[in-house]
């Protein structure tokens, strides 16, 4: 049993944090980002390629750093701190992840090293306006053109950094009912593809997202990524990268924000006293404490199951990670809010955007309440 | 005991009810059942209405428009406007700068402030916090100098709700700067547009800007328009905050918000169901509904044992309706964005400069404010008196701490 990092990932936390902390000191710096063109700094995004951050969990032979979840998170729980408005999730971490666990060697040694490289931004378009937090659930359809390429058709929503991405991977049904987590395929598809129609906007937390509309899109054979009909596990593997990637990254954001309280307890004065000598206002602090620790060890948790072989004990640890994460961070943002009275409700402190991403992560792939009825259903984390 | 409303007050209730359904626009009552931005205009057009209906300034004495209504009779226009999603009466003019100027005003000031404020032909601002006064409002700074028949205000307020439409504000100010702390304060009261007045909008989480700073540079504030005695605002102050006792726990509102959430979970798919079917959300929403129901049988006693406070005194346990209203309310804004789910996450605010464009995204147009009305919800918990303040007041005054 180690909970310390080596002296690589120790660096890595490091160089990260230092960068990150730096180019996103000021509140004003992210409010004018998120108002900018493509809603982040893609000079920023070079420095990722250049320290390597884009090219962490792909391997060696496809320009990656052929290294693990433990990397992710320290990266997710940097990025957390700072608020970072880079599409990493989107990239590296959701197409990224499909990529790496179900794309063709071909597929990954043409687009992985471009991805590592930061040259080309892609997008996860899975989710659809009907399916809510059902992974299964996809109406999009790919019909065979007999000559081993595919049409789409359907429409996707809140396609996170769907708006800038070169290209995106896709999620769609060549058979089966639209609940069925058989006969599901995904594609790569150019973004700006004949056929592809998306409408980008920003989120509640400052990032970008895009709905996306798919009618008689055009596919390759080579477009296909695994096998067709058969991509539902490597959907949700994707998407538990995900949630291990979120919990890192709500860590980061509910660390800072409950610093950012303490320290705002113990300056500001009210009745001639800092409002952290009430004893009730200390007492909140450290509830919020604990939820960050919490969340911290489920977050770690995460990385120790992510790559678990056995599916179902994978499937419930990934439960139980997202349903701590989302009470944590609800909890958390709660009462930094509160603990802040009228300063944490405005776009120019930094609190309230902590709060914003908090609350958005909780919605993002299945909220608390999802995954504690689907660990339910699947018995809960300990053998009866 | 007998709880239940008597003939008289039932039909008093139709007679509200019908008026707000055919007399309110409903493009206007749905846009706040929705959850969407209203309009200055909004606000005036139903202002104006029930000014002309006489109701208006419900609260007020007969003289100055007022209905003499009983207690109960209040309160079951307040839960059918709310009910209904008919904007309330602004709250600066109708019940708190104007009781205050009713009280303490002279007739001169109350012949030229109180038409028009009941009309809404002027809109009224709350000056009372600063930045370093929130909960420790009497810490206040703003200094008023008097030189000859004027006051010279030196200053700033923040958090100042919907300055950006104000006419008039009223403020308090500090006008012995030697005495201790509650004991030099005055209110006064003056023009927006007096020069030295400038205005900066604070932009808060859900992307509006409801909320200003205001600064205050060598304005000159005739005497006339002190309320009340020099250095005795601070009595002015607490009849204020202690005036509005019924309609702060918004029970109307929450409910009518709960009925719509159950409406729309039907909708919802979850579980291979709907979410109202998914037992885990309907029995959240039940929660919410106990909840709801204790709070207004609470206001209910509350109301009845005001029918025979005499004192005129605030009872200080009306603190928990705003301590309880407040939780409740957020926790019905929490459930609305639950129900979205992953569609609460784009952000559409015609408002806001940060975006061209204004159609909701595809998905359910009513999601579109699940997450702006969450984020700001949680000021109901803050202004007013927080509720750790309400606490505090709780504990001392009830209690007996
Ligand atoms: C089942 C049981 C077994 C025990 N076994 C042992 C034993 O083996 N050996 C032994 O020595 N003792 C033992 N104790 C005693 C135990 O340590 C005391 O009960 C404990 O220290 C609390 O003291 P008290 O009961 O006097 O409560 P008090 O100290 O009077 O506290 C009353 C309440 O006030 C709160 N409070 C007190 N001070 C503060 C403060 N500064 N801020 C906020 N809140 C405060 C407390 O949290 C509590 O809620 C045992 C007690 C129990 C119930
Ligand atoms: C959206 C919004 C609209 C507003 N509109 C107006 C307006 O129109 N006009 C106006 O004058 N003001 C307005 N306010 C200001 C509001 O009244 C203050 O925000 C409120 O009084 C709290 O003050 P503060 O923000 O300075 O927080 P602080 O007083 O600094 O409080 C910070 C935290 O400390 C806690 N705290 C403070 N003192 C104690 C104590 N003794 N014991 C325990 N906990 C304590 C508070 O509860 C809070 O959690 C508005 C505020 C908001 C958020």
């Amino acid at each position: 049993m180690d909970f310390d990092l080596s002296e690589e990932q120790q660096l890595l936390k490091d160089n990260v944090e230092r960068l990150t902390a730096a180019r996103y000191a000021e509140v004003k710096t992210r409010t004018s980002l998120m108002k900018s063109p493509k809603g982040y700094s893609e000079a920023l995004w070079k420095e990722f390629a250049e320290m390597g951050l884009l090219a962490i969990p792909f391997a060696e032979e496809h320009g990656g750093m052929g290294q693990g979840a433990v990397e992710t998170m320290l990266v997710g729980e940097a990025f957390g701190r700072a608020q970072v408005l880079e599409p990493y999730f989107p990239t590296v971490i959701l197409a990224g992840s499909a990529l790496r666990l179900g794309a063709s060697e071909a597929m990954k040694a043409a687009v992985l090293p471009e991805v590592a490289a930061g040259t080309l931004t892609l997008a996860f378009a899975h989710q659809e306006p009907e399916a809510r937090f059902d992974l299964a659930n996809v109406a999009t359809t790919a019909k065979a053109d007999g000559k081993g390429g595919y049409v789409l058709e359907g429409a996707k929503c809140v396609v996170l950094g769907g708006d800038s991405a070169d290209k995106l991977v896709v999620s769609a049904r060549v058979s089966g009912d639209r609940k069925s987590k058989d006969g599901l395929v995904l594609f790569l598809v150019d973004a700006d593809a004949a056929g592809v129609t998306r409408k980008g906007y920003p989120t509640q937390d400052g990032t970008r997202a895009a709905d996306v509309t798919l009618s008689g899109v055009k596919v390759g054979a080579d477009a296909v990524i695994g096998d067709a009909g058969k991509a539902y596990p490597v959907i949700e593997r994707t998407v538990q990268n995900g949630i291990a990637y979120l919990a890192a990254e709500a860590v980061g954001g509910m660390t800072a924000l409950h610093e950012l309280t303490v320290e705002y307890l113990k300056t500001r004065k009210q009745f001639g006293v800092p409002i952290g000598s009430f004893q009730v206002l200390q007492h909140r602090s450290v509830d919020m404490f604990v939820s960050v620790e919490q969340a911290r060890s489920m977050a770690y948790y995460a990385c120790v199951m992510i790559d678990e072989p056995d599916e179902s004990e994978r499937r419930r640890a990934m439960h139980a990670v997202k349903v701590q994460i989302g009470k944590s961070a609800r909890h958390v943002g709660q009462e930094a809010i509160q603990l802040h009275g009228g300063i944490g409700m405005t776009m120019e402190y930094k609190g309230g955007h902590y709060f914003k991403r908090l609350t958005m992560i909780d919605l993002m792939f299945g909220n608390a309440d999802h995954h504690l009825r689907e660990l339910t259903k699947a018995g809960g984390l300990l053998a009866a | 005991m007998d709880l239940r409303f008597s003939p008289e007050e039932n039909a008093f209730r139709q007679e509200v009810r019908s008026f707000f359904q055919t007399e309110i626009p409903l493009s206007i009552r749905s846009k706040s059942i929705e959850g969407r931005h209203l309009t200055k205009e909004d606000i005036v057009t139903t202002q104006k209405t029930l000014h002309k209906k006489g109701w208006a300034v419900y609260n007020w004495p007969k003289e100055w428009g007022g209905t003499e209504w009983t207690p109960v009779q209040q309160y079951i226009f307040l839960e059918e406007m709310q009910a209904n999603g008919v904007p309330p009466p602004l709250a600066f003019n109708t019940s708190m700068n104007g009781p205050v100027i009713i009280q303490f005003g002279t007739e001169a000031q109350k012949k030229k402030f109180l038409p028009r404020m009941a009309s809404l032909d002027d809109w009224w601002c709350q000056g009372f916090s600063e930045p370093g006064s929130g909960s420790d409002l009497a810490s206040l700074k703003t200094t008023a100098v008097r030189q000859g028949d004027h006051y010279i205000v030196n200053g700033q307020k923040t958090w100042t709700t919907l300055a950006q439409y104000a006419d008039w504000i009223f403020c308090l100010v500090r006008t012995d700067p030697n005495a201790k702390k509650q004991l030099g304060i005055s209110y006064i009261v003056f023009p927006m547009t007096s020069p030295g007045v400038t205005r900066r909008p604070i932009q808060l989480i859900d992307g509006g800007s409801e909320v200003n700073e205001v600064f205050f540079d060598d304005v000159k504030v005739p005497v006339e328009n002190l309320i009340g005695e020099e250095h005795r605002g601070w009595d002015c102050a607490k009849f204020l905050l202690g005036n509005e006792r019924f309609g702060i726990a918004r029970v109307g509102v929450s409910k009518m918000r709960v009925a719509r959430i159950k409406e729309l979970a039907k909708r919802v798919p979850s579980n291979g169901g709907s979410l109202m079917e998914d037992p885990q959300f309907a029995e959240k929403v039940a929660l919410a509904e106990v909840e709801l129901k204790a709070l207004e049988m609470t206001q209910m006693r509350f109301l009845a044992a005001e029918r025979g406070n005499k004192s005129g005194k605030p009872n200080p346990a009306t603190s928990m309706l705003k301590l309880k209203g407040s939780e409740i309310q957020q926790t019905v804004t929490e459930l609305l964005m639950e129900l979205a789910g992953p569609l609460a996450i784009p952000y559409a605010n015609d408002e806001d400069d940060m975006i061209g464009h204004n159609a909701p995204p595809i998905g359910a147009e009513w999601a579109a404010p699940a997450a702006p009305t969450y984020f700001n919800y949680r000021k109901v918990s803050i202004y007013g008196g927080s509720n750790e303040i309400q606490r505090n007041i709780l504990a001392k005054a009830v209690l007996g701490f």
